[in-house]
C-alpha cells in the first residue's frame, strides 16, 4: 500500500459549497470528520463515501475523497458491491433515518448482518428534512407534521435495537454536540473490522429544532448521558451518582446509592447481546437518560474478505480459469 | 418426418424426428430429454429442444397442472427451431396425454406408460373412459408399455426396492426410445455411472430398466416402427451442445477475460434467470465474484458498486426484476458507469408464466426509467448467440461507459442446441483503460481531475477508487459536463439530456452493418429480434423451398438500431416483424423510419413455429 502522506483538515475538504441550512447539525459532523481523518491512517485516494439521498446525503460532496451521491435508500447495497469487489478501499457510507431506515431499511440490516466492511454513519434528526418536514421512521408517536397534522400514529424504530437485532457486529451512538465524543466513535467504528453502525443523534434546526436539546445540551449532559465505557460500571450524574442495573425486566435506572455499587451493570462490549439490547431500550423518548458510546463491539467473519477468500480457495483447488477449458467442460464431439 | 429411399434392414432412415417427452413433474422428464439429447448430440445430429416446466414446484401428482415436458428435434442436417408438431409423444400417464395430444402430428407415434392409466390417475386427468380403449388414440401408431410394473420387475433381482425401483421407470421409457429411434447406449451409461458414483443400486436399477427398455421394444416386435437419423454435415469442429444461460455466463466470463477486469454478479433469484447466479457461482477461480443480494434492488445496486470500483457489474434478472431495478438503472444512466443487465424475459404482467417465454419487455428495456434514460440494448437470437451477445454486451459497456441491456428469454435460457465452439483466439479483443491523470484545471489553477470530460466516443474517463490525485465526486444529480459538478441550470439540463441521448446513439458507428439474408430483391421482408430467430430462419427456408421470394434481416442491436437499418427496410413494398409481444419492435421502426411494418404476434407463452410462421406470412402477403 501507498504510504500515507501527511494531510490537514483543508486536504480532506473539496471545493464545493457546503448547503445545509445555516445552523444545521451537519456541518458539526463534517467538521468532526474532516477533522479526524487526517489522523486516520488511510490515503484520500482510498476513501470513498457512499450516500443515498437526504440532507445528510450530501456528505460525500464535501469530502475531498472518492465519492458517490446515489439513490434513496440504497447506498448500503451500492456500498456493498464496492467494498466486495475491493477489499482495499476505505469504504464509509452516510445517511439519515429516512434514508436508512425506511426507503433503504431492508439494505441496511442486510449489510449489517453480512457483516460488510462499511463504516455506516446514521444520522439521525427525527424528520424528513429534505422533502421538508414530514415525520420519519424515529419521530415519536404523535409527532404532528405536514402530513401528520392530527399527529403520526407510527411507533418508531430505535436504530441501536434494530442493528442489534440485525445482528451488527459494532453498534455505537453519538450526538452532534460533542466533537470529541464523535471523532471517537467514528474512529472506533473505522477501525472495526466488519460493518460498524454509529447513529449520530442531529440536530435538524429548521424542521425538528431541539428535538435532543433535553439530553445534549452542555447543562444537560451530566444528568442525561449515559457514557457507555468498556469494563466500567454504567454510572452518570453530575456525582456519578446514578447507574444502570440489569434486571428481569430489562436495564433499570437507579440510584447507585439505592442499590449498593456491585449491583451496577459494568459494561461489556462483548457481551451477550441481550445486554446491549436492554441498554438500547433505555431511550425510548428524549426527556430520559440516553445511553452513548459503544453498546457492541464484536468479531465476526468479514463478508468482503470470507467472499475473497473462496475465490482463492477455488483457485487453489481448480486451478486458474481456463477459458479453452471452460468451453469444453460440457461433453463434446467432433465433425470432420 | 420425411422417408428416404435407402433401408437399411427393416430401420428405416429419415431426416428427422422430432419427439416430445410427457409425464408428471416427478416422473423425471427433463432428465430423460436431456439424456436422449445428449446421445443425440454426441451422435452428430444437429437439434434443437424445448424444456417445458410446469410453474409450480410439485404440483399434486397426476395432474394437467404437473405435466412436464421436454421436446427435442434431431436432424440429419442444419435446424433452428426444436420443430412443429411432434412425430412422437411419451406419455408416462394419463394427464399427459391429455395435455400434450393436441400438440403432435396425425398419425404420429404414441408410447404411453399403460400402468399408469388406472382409474385414480385417468380421473385426475378428467378421463371419463381410458383413452388407450375408447378410440381417443385411432389413427396414432400406439405403443404400449406397462413400463413402471417391467421395471420393478428387473429391479427385484437386484435387490431394490419396488418403490425406489418405481424411480428408474424414466429410463426405462429412455431406453424403449433409444432402441426405436436408434441412439447409442454408451453415453447414457457413462453419464449414469458418473452421476450416481457411490450409490450402486441406484446405478444397477437404471442400467436395467433402461436395458429393459431396449429389450422391450425388441420383444414386443416394433421393429416396423424403428426410425434412424444420420449425423448432420455441420461444419467442421468441436461441438458442445448447449442451453442459452449457459452460454450466456460462458460468455460474460470470455468478456472478462478479453478485457482483463473480474467479473461482479449482484442477483437476486428468479426463473428463468437463477441459471445464470448458478453457473456463474461455479467458477469463482475466473475471479468471478457472485452475490446473491437481498432484493432486486441491491442485486442491481451492488453490481453497480463493483463497476465503480472498476469490476464489470452485471445484474441477473427477469422482467418483474428489471422493474424493480429502474431507478438504479437511471442512476447508472446518469453516472455513466458500465453495467450488464441481463433480462431472461418471461410472460408478463406481474408474475404472470413464469416457467413459459415471452419477449414484452423491449419497451421497457427501452423506456422503462422515469425522464430520458437511454440504455443500449442488445438481443440474442439463439441459445449459442448468447454467448456472442454477452461478449457484445460487455464491450459496449465498457467502451462508451453505459448500463448496456442484454435481452434472452424463458425458451433460450432452457433450450439447447449444437454449437461449434469458437477459439479463444479468434474471441474479439477487448480492452479499456482507467483514467490515470488529471484532466482540467481550478479557479486556483491547480490540476483537478474532472469526471465528465469526454473522448471521441463521447464517453467519460473511468476513474477507479484508490488511483492516485483523481478523487472526485459523482451522483444522480444533474451535472455540468466536464467538471461534473452540480448544475440545475435549465440549459445546462436540456444540453445533458441531449448529450446523453447522443452518445447512446453513437455506438451505433462501431455496430456491423446488417445483412439481408434469403431473396435479397423479394417484396418482402421478415424482420426478427431475439429468439423468433430459429423459427423465421426456418419458415423462410421452407417459403423459398416452395418457390416463394422472401428476405429475412435479424437485429441483435435494438438501441441504437445498426447504421443500414433504415435503408434495408426502405428497400422492401413489405415488412413482417413476427414477434412474441404485441408489436414493440415493430412500433419502434414505425417510429424511427416511418415504414408500415406489420406485427405477427404470439403471447401465448410457447415460441412460434416455423408451419404457423409461414401460415401468417402467407396470410399477411396475400
Ligand atoms: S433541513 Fe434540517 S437537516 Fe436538512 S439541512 Fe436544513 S437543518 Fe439540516
Amino acid at each position: 500500500m501507498t504510504a500515507v502522506p501527511l494531510t490537514t483538515k483543508k486536504d480532506w475538504s473539496s471545493d464545493q459549497e457546503v448547503r445545509w441550512c445555516p445552523g444545521c447539525g451537519d456541518y458539526s459532523i463534517l467538521t468532526a470528520m474532516q477533522l479526524l481523518m487526517p489522523e486516520i491512517d488511510r490515503r484520500r485516494e482510498d476513501t470513498v463515501f457512499i450516500s443515498g439521498i437526504g440532507c445528510a446525503a450530501r456528505f460525500p460532496y464535501y469530502m475531498n475523497t472518492y465519492g458517490m451521491h446515489s439513490i434513496h435508500g440504497r447506498s448500503p447495497a451500492i456500498a456493498t458491491g464496492l467494498a466486495m469487489a475491493r477489499p482495499d478501499l476505505d469504504v464509509w457510507v452516510v445517511g439519515g433515518d429516512g434514508d436508512m431506515l425506511s426507503i433503504g431499511g431492508n439494505h441496511l440490516i442486510h449489510a449489517l448482518r453480512r457483516n460488510v466492511n462499511l463504516t455506516i454513519l446514521l444520522f439521525n434528526n427525527q424528520i424528513y428534512g429534505l422533502t421538508k418536514g414530514q415525520y420519519s421512521p424515529t419521530s415519536e408517536v404523535g409527532k404532528v407534521t405536514k402530513s401528520t397534522p392530527m399527529g403520526s400514529l407510527d411507533h418508531p424504530f430505535n436504530p441501536i435495537s434494530l442493528a442489534l437485532g440485525a445482528e451488527a457486529t459494532f453498534v455505537a451512538r453519538t450526538h452532534d454536540m460533542d466533537r470529541g465524543h464523535m471523532q471517537e466513535m467514528f474512529r472506533r467504528a473505522h477501525a472495526h473490522k466488519g460493518a460498524a453502525l454509529v447513529e449520530v443523534y442531529q440536530n435538524c434546526n429548521v424542521f425538528n429544532d431541539g428535538a435532543f436539546g433535553a439530553i445534549t445540551k452542555k447543562d444537560a449532559r451530566d444528568a442525561m448521558l449515559i457514557d457507555l465505557k468498556h469494563g466500567e460500571p454504567v454510572r452518570f450524574g453530575a456525582e456519578n451518582e446514578r447507574g444502570v442495573m440489569i434486571t428481569d425486566d430489562g436495564a433499570q435506572i437507579v440510584n447507585v446509592a439505592d442499590v449498593g455499587e456491585d449491583k451496577i451493570l459494568v459494561h461489556d462490549e462483548t457481551a451477550d447481546r441481550g445486554i446491549a439490547f436492554a441498554l438500547s431500550g433505555l431511550a425510548q423518548d428524549r426527556e430520559s437518560p440516553t445511553p452513548i458510546g459503544v453498546f457492541r463491539a464484536v468479531d465476526r467473519q468479514e463478508y468482503g474478505e470470507a467472499a475473497s477468500a473462496q475465490l482463492a480457495a477455488a483457485q487453489e483447488a481448480n486451478g486458474p480459469g481456463d477459458l479453452d477449458m471452460l468451453l469444453r467442460s460440457l461433453p463434446t464431439w467432433d465433425v470432420s | 418426418m420425411t422417408d428416404t429411399a435407402d433401408r437399411t434392414d427393416e430401420i428405416r432412415e429419415v431426416e428427422r424426428i422430432i419427439i416430445r417427452f410427457a409425464g408428471d413433474s416427478g416422473d423425471g422428464m427433463q432428465l430423460t430429454g436431456d439424456r436422449f439429447t445428449s446421445a443425440s448430440a454426441l451422435f452428430g445430429n444437429d437439434l434443437a429442444t424445448l424444456p417445458e416446466f410446469p410453474a409450480e414446484i410439485r404440483a399434486p401428482a397426476g395432474t394437467l397442472a404437473g405435466v412436464s415436458a421436454f421436446q427435442i428435434h434431431i436432424s440429419d442436417h442444419d435446424i433452428t427451431t426444436p420443430g412443429d408438431a411432434p412425430n412422437v409423444l411419451v406419455a408416462m400417464n394419463p394427464a399427459a396425454l391429455k395435455a400434450e395430444l393436441d400438440k403432435i402430428e396425425p398419425g404420429a407415434t404414441v408410447i404411453v406408460n399403460t400402468d399408469a392409466f388406472e382409474e385414480r390417475n385417468l380421473a385426475k386427468a378428467g378421463y371419463a373412459d381410458n383413452p388407450l380403449e375408447d378410440g381417443t388414440l385411432d389413427g396414432y401408431t400406439k405403443i404400449e408399455a406397462p413400463m413402471t410394473s417391467l421395471t420393478k420387475e428387473v429391479c427385484k433381482d437386484i435387490g431394490v426396492k419396488p418403490r425406489d425401483a418405481e424411480r428408474s421407470k424414466n429410463f426405462f421409457a429412455l431406453g424403449l426410445v433409444s432402441w426405436l429411434y436408434s441412439r447409442p447406449e454408451e453415453p447414457t451409461m457413462i453419464w449414469i455411472r458418473e452421476k450416481f458414483k457411490g450409490r450402486d443400486l441406484v446405478i444397477a436399477a437404471n442400467e436395467a430398466a433402461y436395458r429393459a427398455g431396449n429389450a422391450f421394444g425388441e420383444t414386443a416386435e416394433l421393429s416396423a416402427s424403428r426410425l434412424a437419423v444420420r449425423p448432420a454435415k455441420l461444419p467442421a469442429g468441436t461441438y458442445t451442445n448447449i442451453n442459452g444461460n449457459t452460454a450466456l455466463s460462458w460468455g460474460l466470463i470470455a468478456a472478462s477475460h478479453q478485457v482483463g477486469l473480474p467479473l461482479f454478479l449482484g442477483s437476486y433469484p428468479i426463473t428463468p434467470a437463477s441459471d445464470i447466479l448458478h453457473e456463474l457461482s461455479k467458477h469463482k477461480n475466473f475471479g468471478v465474484r457472485t452475490f446473491q443480494a437481498e432484493d432486486e434492488i441491491a442485486a442491481v445496486g451492488s453490481a453497480l458498486g463493483a463497476s465503480y470500483g472498476g469490476h464489470i457489474g452485471i445484474t441477473t434478472t427477469s422482467g418483474p426484476g428489471i422493474a424493480l431495478k429502474g431507478e438504479t438503472l437511471g442512476l447508472a444512466v446518469s453516472l455513466e458507469l458500465p453495467l450488464i443487465v441481463i433480462d431472461i424475459q418471461r410472460g408478463g404482467p406481474s408474475t404472470g408464466l413464469p416457467t413459459k417465454t415471452e419477449a414484452a419487455d423491449l419497451m421497457m428495456a427501452m423506456y422503462g426509467r422515469h425522464g430520458e434514460a437511454p440504455m443500449p440494448i442488445v438481443a440474442a437470437s439463439s441459445p449459442s448467440d448468447c454467448f456472442d451477445v454477452a461478449i457484445e454486451a460487455v464491450r459496449i459497456a465498457v467502451q462508451y461507459r453505459t448500463p448496456v441491456m442484454l435481452l434472452s428469454d424463458g425458451y433460450l435460457a432452457n433450450g439447447t442446441e449444437p454449437w461449434k465452439l469458437p477459439s479463444v483466439d479468434d474471441l474479439p479483443r477487448l480492452s479499456v483503460e482507467f483514467a490515470s491523470e488529471t484532466n482540467g484545471m481550478d479557479d486556483e489553477g491547480r490540476e483537478v481531475f474532472w469526471p465528465y470530460v469526454r473522448n471521441e466516443d463521447m464517453a467519460r474517463p473511468w476513474a477507479i477508487p484508490g488511483t492516485d490525485g483523481l478523487m472526485h465526486r459523482i451522483g444522480g444529480i444533474e451535472k455540468q459536463d466536464g467538471t461534473g459538478n452540480i448544475n440545475y441550470a435549465p440549459e445546462n439540463h436540456d444540453f445533458m439530456v441531449r448529450l446523453r441521448d447522443e452518445r447512446i446513439r453513437k455506438i451505433a458507428e462501431t455496430i456491423p452493418p446488417l445483412e439481408v439474408t434469403g431473396d435479397v430483391d423479394a417484396d418482402t421482408l421478415i424482420v426478427g429480434w431475439g429468439s423468433t430467430w430459429g423459427a423465421i430462419t426456418s419458415a423462410v427456408g421452407r417459403m423459398r423451398a416452395a418457390g416463394e421470394k422472401v428476405a429475412q434481416v435479424h437485429l441483435t442491436h435494438l438501441h441504437p438500431f445498426a447504421p443500414n437499418l433504415g435503408q434495408i427496410l426502405g428497400q422492401y413494398e413489405r415488412v413482417i416483424v413476427p414477434e412474441m409481444n404485441l408489436g414493440q419492435l415493430t412500433a419502434l421502426l414505425r417510429a424511427e423510419f416511418l415504414v408500415d411494418a406489420r406485427v405477427i404476434s404470439k403471447v401465448s407463452g410457447q415460441p412460434f413455429t416455423a408451419g404457423e410462421l409461414v401460415a401468417r406470412i402467407q396470410e399477411e402477403t396475400r
